[in-house]
């Protein structure tokens, strides 16, 4: 009896084991599959080719970087120079981890192969240069002379302590007053990706087409350099790198209830933002365009506002910001309640990996808030 | 059919439990942590460039969105405003979009959500190309479902149909030639 007890519990638990392994084996293929339709895109797994490089740079890389890797949102990555003295292991690492709260997004889905292929493709445009290799080793170098070199030489362009400049790529909706914005040497992800030794040979030689200059055109000697790699290195150990900033308000919404009727919070907030150096651009209903004109609801207003010198700054910065600017106020009739809502900048500021960013969306924030209790209370 | 087990000796049965418990375990944990995964790998933004100038582009655009169901109500002209005010800017639109019953019913069950209709895709010219660019509504249904229950499965549905339909739009859109 016992004996058969025991061969049933051995029963169920090898049928329950069984039945487990399945189900992990089906979710992690249901994973897979899932991770390959969204980031994949049915290239071929663990093959390194230039093809499949191509047709990931494409659908991940170009929207940015462009076709043809000349630059736009994303800094432009067909340059000489660049590919000169950047390393594969630099361009993987750059690729699978970003650069927080600098544009760049953390491609970490993508396999080792596919990367690779990537930057294979990223190599054929120039097969002449040489692909450099660093050794990994690390330079010895004084980091307060380091930082007092790089007060002197860098602070000016990588600003304090490797920032880097302000803007996005160079994109070509805006003018364009620099033909490559200076990257943030301090960022944690570019410290991870890059070695000292690249480091020490772009400061060495510069790089054209950039304002940066070559060591020697600076005045500065090899020991020099090798301080300010040393210093550099040391922001990452004494974890003072830029990273991103995650302080975000959770709510996607700024929302008010009005005091007052309908058409008296409209007025009002009219009087609001133009008191906030905001341009009255139109108002209608939320079913404008979408049903005949007689039949539009009287309950749901949209307001548009412009203030545009703060428009055309946060598009120098990033000119993908346009989703959510100009300033969009909705008024809503819910029963006896009017509700006066916009979009939480601090929130859709998060969407853009953008540090720079910050400052503006904050701005916009506290000016949408002041204007929405102008006008309700 | 009659299955023949062989008698084990119980401390082998009991590592084989414990074997048995750990694999259950690990089951259970990977269950657990595979929907965080999956929205981690939700992405904010959903871009697309096209190879064609922006005149084509933006007729192109709007074919893309009437072909997936949805009405245009306004093409605001950010580009037009900026230069009346002096400032230099390359051809920049935003394309507002929806389907006629969703404007008219969403805002009164969902009042927060208004702030976000009608929907929109941006677009600007970048040199002789042209980019596009829309907010995920997958990134931003985060903010609006907190529970689980059948309100949120019904704005959950929407959500995703969204994101279907500005992915499928934008992916068209950039493989013009």
């Amino acid at each position: 009896m016992l004996q058969n007890k025991t061969q049933n519990f051995i029963l169920l638990s090898s049928f329950l084991a069984v039945i487990s392994v399945a189900l992990l084996f089906l979710i992690l293929a249901g994973s897979v599959a899932f991770a390959q339709s969204h980031e994949h895109h049915g290239l071929t797994n663990g093959v390194v080719d230039v093809q499949s490089g191509k047709m990931l740079f494409q659908k991940k890389c170009a929207v940015c970087h462009g076709s043809e890797g000349v630059g736009g949102v994303g800094v432009p990555l067909n340059l000489h120079d660049f590919l000169r003295t950047t390393s594969n292991r630099y361009l993987l690492q750059t690729i699978r981890m970003g650069r927080p709260g600098r544009v760049m997004p953390a491609f970490s889905t993508l396999t080792k192969a596919q990367v690779q292929s990537i930057i294979l493709y990223i190599r054929s445009w120039r097969p002449e240069i040489e692909i450099p290799v660093y050794s990994l080793d690390l330079i010895e170098g004084d980091v307060k002379k380091g930082q007092v070199t790089y007060d002197a030489a860098c602070d000016n362009c990588h600003r304090e302590k490797g920032i880097g400049g302000e803007g996005t790529g160079v994109t070509f909706s805006r003018p364009r007053n620099a033909e490559l914005i200076a990257p943030a040497i301090g960022n944690s992800a570019f410290l991870a990706a890059a070695s000292d030794q690249m480091i020490k040979r772009i400061i060495m030689t510069g790089r054209e087409s950039t304002p940066m200059d070559s060591a020697m055109a600076m005045g500065l000697k090899e020991e020099d350099v090798d301080n300010v790699v040393t210093y550099l290195r040391s922001l990452e150990e004494n974890g003072t790198v830029q990273k991103v900033k995650h302080s975000q308000r959770d709510d996607a919404v700024l929302m008010y209830e009005s005091s007052y009727s309908i058409e008296e919070t409209i007025e009002n907030m009219k009087r609001a933002a133009l008191g906030h150096n905001f341009r009255y651009i139109r108002e209608q209903t939320l079913d404008h365009g979408f049903v005949e004109k007689d039949q539009e609801s009287n309950h749901e207003y949209l307001i548009y506002f412009c203030n545009f010198t703060f428009l055309n700054q946060a598009l120098l910065v990033d000119p993908r910001i346009g989703m959510f600017l100009p300033f969009r106020t909705t008024i809503v009739k819910k029963e006896d309640t009017v509700l006066v809502m916009t979009v939480s900048p601090d929130y859709l500021c998060s969407l853009f990996n953008n540090n720079e960013l910050k400052q503006s969306c904050h701005f916009m924030a506290e000016k949408y808030e002041a204007m929405l209790e102008e006008s309700t209370f | 059919m009659k299955l023949c087990l062989k008698k084990v000796p119980f401390k082998v049965m009991r590592m084989k439990n414990l074997f048995y418990k750990l694999l259950l375990n690990g089951f259970v944990v990977v269950f657990m942590l595979l929907p965080i995964t999956l929205q981690a790998e939700h992405q904010k933004l959903i871009m697309g460039r096209s190879s064609e100038a922006f005149p084509e582009t933006m007729s192109a655009l709007q074919e893309e969105i009437k072909k997936a169901g949805y009405t245009i109500s306004i093409v605001q002209r950010v580009d037009i405003g900026l230069s009346g005010m002096g400032f230099e800017t390359d051809k920049y639109r935003v394309v507002f979009f929806g389907k006629p019953e969703e404007i008219k019913s969403l805002p009164k069950k969902y009042p927060k959500l208004t702030p976000y209709l009608p929907l929109a895709i941006t677009i600007f010219a970048e040199n002789e190309e042209t980019i596009l660019a829309a907010m995920s509504p997958g990134y931003i249904e985060h903010a609006y479902i907190k529970n689980s229950d059948s309100s949120d499965a019904e704005l959950q549905a929407i959500f995703l149909r969204w994101q279907k339909d500005i992915e499928l739009i934008i992916e068209n859109v950039g493989q013009l030639e």
